[in-house]
């Protein structure tokens, strides 16, 4: 039977934020590339919640950008509210978080893919990967029809095999009732790929004119926006913005929760896959902390178009009638009426450690894999293992070596090292407690850390390169001038440091000692520093933090050095453990397993022991000397 | 990967000429290597023989008969390092032992780098890593004391304290993070009045830790001694009484840091070194000799000063220049030629120097005991228990207990600033990998291979 046969250096599986940024890299590097969604009118769809960034996935978007993703310069378009988190806190743990319009994020999205040239979007299920010899060499769809590629990108996302889940009603389909994908995991399973099954849930969404605000507490967005792109200019964004609203469970709703954890499915077993520890559902939370007489809702609007709002905090997968009656419980939700209602969704994706550090699949040369298909949670993870994915995909059709990130230089390093050495049960999500040298992996810098790389991969312009380079000479300089210009011991120092309730100086001192002080910083110097150069706002922050944080940045940097002393020391991934004798019999297993690529990955694979690995050291040392 | 079941070979006894000496060889040729060179009347190739036994016979180069042997025969992985290994027992003369060496070595064996046979046995699983750098310690105790403590650690005394440490100070780094994971159920707030009680409580134990260093140092190398006093007041025949007692034990170390001699002096359990002993004994003049600035240097880096006085005549201008000197420091003054007619009153100068005093004749040996029990009191507090004390004999613990003092230093100080609590960890990771690194249970690559770098060749 003839069927349709086309060629393409890339296929990408999936339309969502991983494949999205995989499928723009490819294309803006030149590859002739296909895109493969189910439904064209969901590209880069917001199933969950309507906002990007947070916690440490700020970090992971703004990464993202400084490397020539899209997904910062998608919510620059599309917010509706942005705000900067935990600003009480040190600089390593700020983060931005925006408010998206969800139907402008993912009309913009689609427009950017429509317009970029060598891109093809397909509407169809793939159901099959093709290989050769272990090599991929292309997909086959339900029609059958076969499409040759050099490279595969798999983002499928929440769709393989999916099924939603109140109570006791469970539908097979993937997330807002949109088709799921039945075949490719059999294909997957057939060539060897292990399969793990997952479940996450979603809250639900309420009609804004059956809610009494006046009982929440208003949350306003930053007075002054800061944009996710370092290519957006800041006061191209500046806009009014819509607020968010917050108010907490209580006993009663607590008791109503308890009372009815038996018809819950997570409890009763009809859900098998494991669910996000750290996104944990309202009843998880019940059950988990007992002691918590009340749980945080933030009620946040889903877009400009519509009276939907999504109550974050309050997913469940309890029935239809009891989540009524809880959510009615809620100050400001008495009359609550649902539009659509909680569910969990369960789907299956792979095991990560069958995943090379660059995303490639250990087994399958030519296969990458991105996104919620890896195991991992939230649109941040998805999208930057989709461009990191989709970036690798493209260096081994170019005939380029591949890109990885370390844990010193990005939270993509940290996440992507997770999912690839760590075994992970449950849905991998970001946090700001993953990544060990996070004063030196901030939101703020991002830029001055991974611009020149956006740059070399070839998705970053000469002009956005220049940018940073010259932000960086300024920020160098004006530290240097900081260290030498020193400030007397003149009546107008002593009568700024005594408003500051700061010791007044017994001698001279720099500019740069006074901002160490704690109660001091750069920008109250301002007064006391004639020859202050004009710099941007965004390199008087660098300058701030790095004058003001030295020694804390020094140790850091002291601890990255020693942790890349371990990552450079190579292994062979070919290299058969059993030969090492003192090596206890589980790390000789899981080293046979992972085959890692350092003596640092190898440190990180649990069930490797520090002993392990000094016993590597010494083995590896010897052959170093002798060979 | 052939070195690695090479087979290697080294003098495992000291390079003296001694009554018994042994050559060990061990690798998956052992045997055959032993084969080779070795000849009994029976014949039987040895590694028939069963594992831990002792075979006669005679080392041959060649045609020629080198030596009457015993051979001790053991299988892997039941031995040292866990490979097939034979033990030639041979004469102990340097020359003999050399030349079955090279015999062995002819034969098919490798001369062993140092400290190869215990990085082979830590290789091949039989020890870890701290086990191996307590194996060292062992070998290079100067005294019973240092012994006692090294086979202490080797037994685990000191991981266990450094694992509690550790384990609080993880809780503290864990509780940090999972309150920036999860600020709606975990709060801050009061935390660093919590910490830094925490923090002043370890540095408490540190600094016990550190201290005992010091005395770990003094246990495991000796007393660091400086003998002053006037010409004449008889240093140098008392040094020939410490000497020349047959329970003393000199060795001449020539100085590989400084370029002075020092000599041993053991009394019972400690180890008295004494600095430029040369002088003393050749001289009765040190110190117009040395000059008193010189003494006023030795005597600062000195742990122990020893002043001897002659008794017989009374104190002088220099006696008052000696006293300014060792007013702060750990002094002892030995008040000789109690045989003689005294003119000085113990107790009197006693209380013009604020030091102990002995009275003591070189001459007639008598004194002494008090003198070997003052420096007992001085230095030891009394009888040491291992059983309970964690003693730091090793310079690399040392190091990473300073270090780790030093980081909770840091940590107390972010606390005191108002810092934000994410600054705490930093350094908080840092002292719980420096203390990891004395157990081994944080990885660091140079200190790894340091370790077996510290072996002599043989072991």
């Amino acid at each position: 039977m003839a069927v349709l046969e086309e060629y393409y250096d890339i296929i990408v599986v999936g339309a969502g934020h991983a494949g999205c940024e995989a499928a723009l890299a490819c294309a803006r590097l030149g590859l002739e590339t296909i895109l493969f969604t189910v439904s064209v009118d969901s590209i880069a769809l917001m199933p969950c919640n309507p906002n990007v960034g947070g916690s440490s996935k700020g970090h992971l978007v703004r990464e993202l950008d400084a490397l020539g993703g899209e997904m910062g310069k998608n919510i620059d378009k599309t917010f509706i509210q942005s705000k900067m988190l935990n600003e009480s806190k040190g600089p390593a743990v700020h983060s931005l978080r925006a408010q998206a319009d969800k139907q402008e994020y993912s009309r913009e999205m689609r427009k950017t893919l429509e317009n970029t040239d060598r891109l093809t979007i397909r509407q169809a299920e793939v159901s099959e990967i093709v290989t050769e010899d272990s090599v991929i060499s292309g997909v086959k769809t339900v029609s059958g029809a076969f499409y040759h590629g050099k490279a595969v990108v798999l983002a499928t996302g929440t769709y393989l095999n999916a099924r939603c889940i109140f109570g006791d009603v469970s539908n097979y389909t993937g997330p807002n009732g949109l088709q799921a994908a039945n075949h490719l995991t059999d294909s997957l399973k057939s060539h060897g790929i292990q399969m793990f099954r997952f479940k996450t849930g979603t809250p639900a969404r309420v009609d804004r004119r059956s809610l009494d605000f006046s009982r929440m507490e208003e949350q306003k967005g930053d007075e002054t926006i800061v944009p996710f792109s370092f290519s957006t200019d800041p006061d191209s964004i500046q806009k009014p913005q819509v607020s968010c609203w917050l108010t907490y469970t209580n006993e009663e709703t607590h008791k109503i929760i308890r009372e009815n954890l038996d018809r819950s499915p997570l409890f009763s077993g009809a859900i098998e896959g494991t669910g996000p520890r750290y996104c944990p559902s309202i009843e998880d939370k019940v059950v988990k902390f007992p002691d918590k007489d009340r749980h945080q809702i933030f009620v946040e609007p889903e877009g400009l178009y519509t009276n939907e709002m999504y109550l974050a905090g309050m997913s469940s997968s309890l029935p239809e009638d009891v989540q009524h009656a809880m959510y009615k419980t809620v100050p400001g939700l008495e009359n609550v009426k649902i539009v659509r209602n909680a569910y969990a969704i369960e789907y299956d994706c792979i095991n990560s450690l069958q995943l090379k550090p660059t995303l490639e699949f250990k087994k399958i040369k030519g296969l990458f894999s991105g996104g919620q298909f890896n195991g991992s949670s939230g649109y941040e993870e998805a999208a930057v293992q989709g461009f990191m994915a989709g970036v690798n995909a493209a260096m081994s059709v170019l005939g380029r070596d591949p890109y990885v990130l370390d844990r010193s230089q990005a939270y993509i390093g940290v996440l992507i090292d997770d999912l690839v050495t760590k075994e992970n049960h449950e849905p991998y999500r970001m946090m700001t407690s993953r990544a060990e040298y996070r004063l030196l992996l901030r939101q703020d810098n991002a830029d001055l850390r991974l611009r020149q790389i956006g740059y070399e991969i070839g998705l970053v312009s000469e002009k956005d390169y220049q940018k940073t380079l010259q932000k960086k000479q300024d920020i160098e300089a004006e530290i240097k001038r900081l260290e030498h210009t020193t400030v007397g011991v003149h009546p107008q120092v002593q009568e700024f440091l005594e408003k500051h309730q700061s010791t007044p100086l017994k001698s001279g001192t720099t500019l740069s000692e006074l901002i160490k002080r704690p109660e001091l910083d750069y920008f109250m110097l301002t007064e006391l520093d004639s020859e202050r150069p004009d710099l941007s706002k965004e390199a008087a922050e660098q300058v701030n933090i790095n004058v003001k944080y030295e020694g804390y940045i020094r140790r850091q940097k002291q601890q990255v050095e020693q942790f890349k002393k371990l990552e450079k020391k190579r292994l062979d991934t070919e290299f058969d453990y059993r030969q090492i004798k003192g090596l206890r019999i589980e790390a000789v297993q899981k080293l046979n397993l992972y085959k890692p690529v350092s003596i640092g990955q190898a440190s990180r694979i649990s069930g490797v022991s520090p002993a392990d690995i000094s016993v590597l050291l010494v083995y590896f040392a010897k052959v170093d000397i002798n060979s | 990967m052939m070195m690695r079941t090479d087979t290697i070979a080294a003098i495992a006894t000291g390079l003296t000429d001694s009554g018994i000496g042994i050559v060990r060889v061990s690798g998956d040729k052992a045997f055959p290597v032993i084969e080779k060179i070795f000849r009994r009347k029976d014949g039987t190739p040895i590694r028939l023989e069963q594992s831990h036994t002792v075979q006669y016979g005679f080392i041959f180069d060649g045609e020629e008969k080198l030596d009457e042997v015993l051979v001790l025969v053991m299988k892997g992985p039941h031995s040292y390092t866990a490979e097939d290994t034979v033990e030639i027992d041979c004469h102990g003369g340097i020359l003999m032992m050399r030349r079955i060496l090279e015999t062995v070595l002819k034969a098919g064996a490798r001369a062993a780098e140092p400290g190869e046979f215990t990085k082979r046995a830590f290789l091949n699983g039989r020890i870890d890593l701290s086990q191996a750098e307590a194996v060292i310690d062992v070998i290079n105790a100067g005294n019973d004391y240092a012994l006692k403590s090294s086979v202490s650690q080797l037994g685990g005394s000191l991981s266990e304290k450094i694992k509690k440490l550790r384990g609080e100070i993880l809780y503290q780094i864990a509780y940090i993070e999972s309150a920036l994971d999860d600020p709606e159920h975990i709060s801050l707030e009061g935390y660093g009045d919590e910490l830094k009680a925490a923090v002043e409580r370890m540095e408490g134990e540190l600094k016990r830790m550190i201290d005992s260093a010091e005395f770990g140092r003094i246990v495991s190398e000796g007393v660091r001694t400086v003998i002053v006093g006037k010409p004449n007041a008889g240093k140098s025949s008392l040094m020939n009484v410490l000497l020349g007692e047959e329970r003393a034990i000199v060795t001449e170390i020539a100085g590989t840091t400084r370029d002075i001699l020092e000599e041993r002096i053991r009394m019972g359990d400690i180890s008295l070194n004494v600095a430029d002993t040369a002088g003393i004994r050749d001289s009765e003049d040190v110190v117009e000799q040395i000059g008193v600035s010189r003494a006023k240097s030795a005597a600062a880096e000195a742990d122990l000063i020893v002043y001897v006085v002659d008794g017989s005549v009374p104190l002088d201008e220099n006696d008052k220049e000696i006293i300014d000197m060792i007013r702060d420091k750990k002094a002892v003054i030995l008040l000789n030629k109690s045989d003689l007619a005294t003119v000085i009153d113990s107790e009197e100068l006693a209380g013009l120097t604020g030091k102990t005093v002995i009275s003591v004749s070189a001459k007639e040996e008598t004194g002494l005991e008090l003198f070997e029990n003052e420096l007992k009191n001085m230095f030891y507090q009394g009888e040491l228990d291992f059983n309970n004390q964690v003693l730091i004999t090793n310079v690399r613990h040392k190091e990473a207990l300073e270090d780790s003092l030093e980081s909770l230093e840091l940590v107390k100080n972010s606390i005191l600033q108002k810092l934000p609590e994410d600054f705490y960890s930093i350094d908080l990771m840092n002292a719980y990998a420096r203390l990891g690194s004395i157990i081994g249970e944080a990885v660091e690559d140079d200190v790894v291979n340091e370790i077996f770098s510290r072996f002599c060749t043989g072991k």
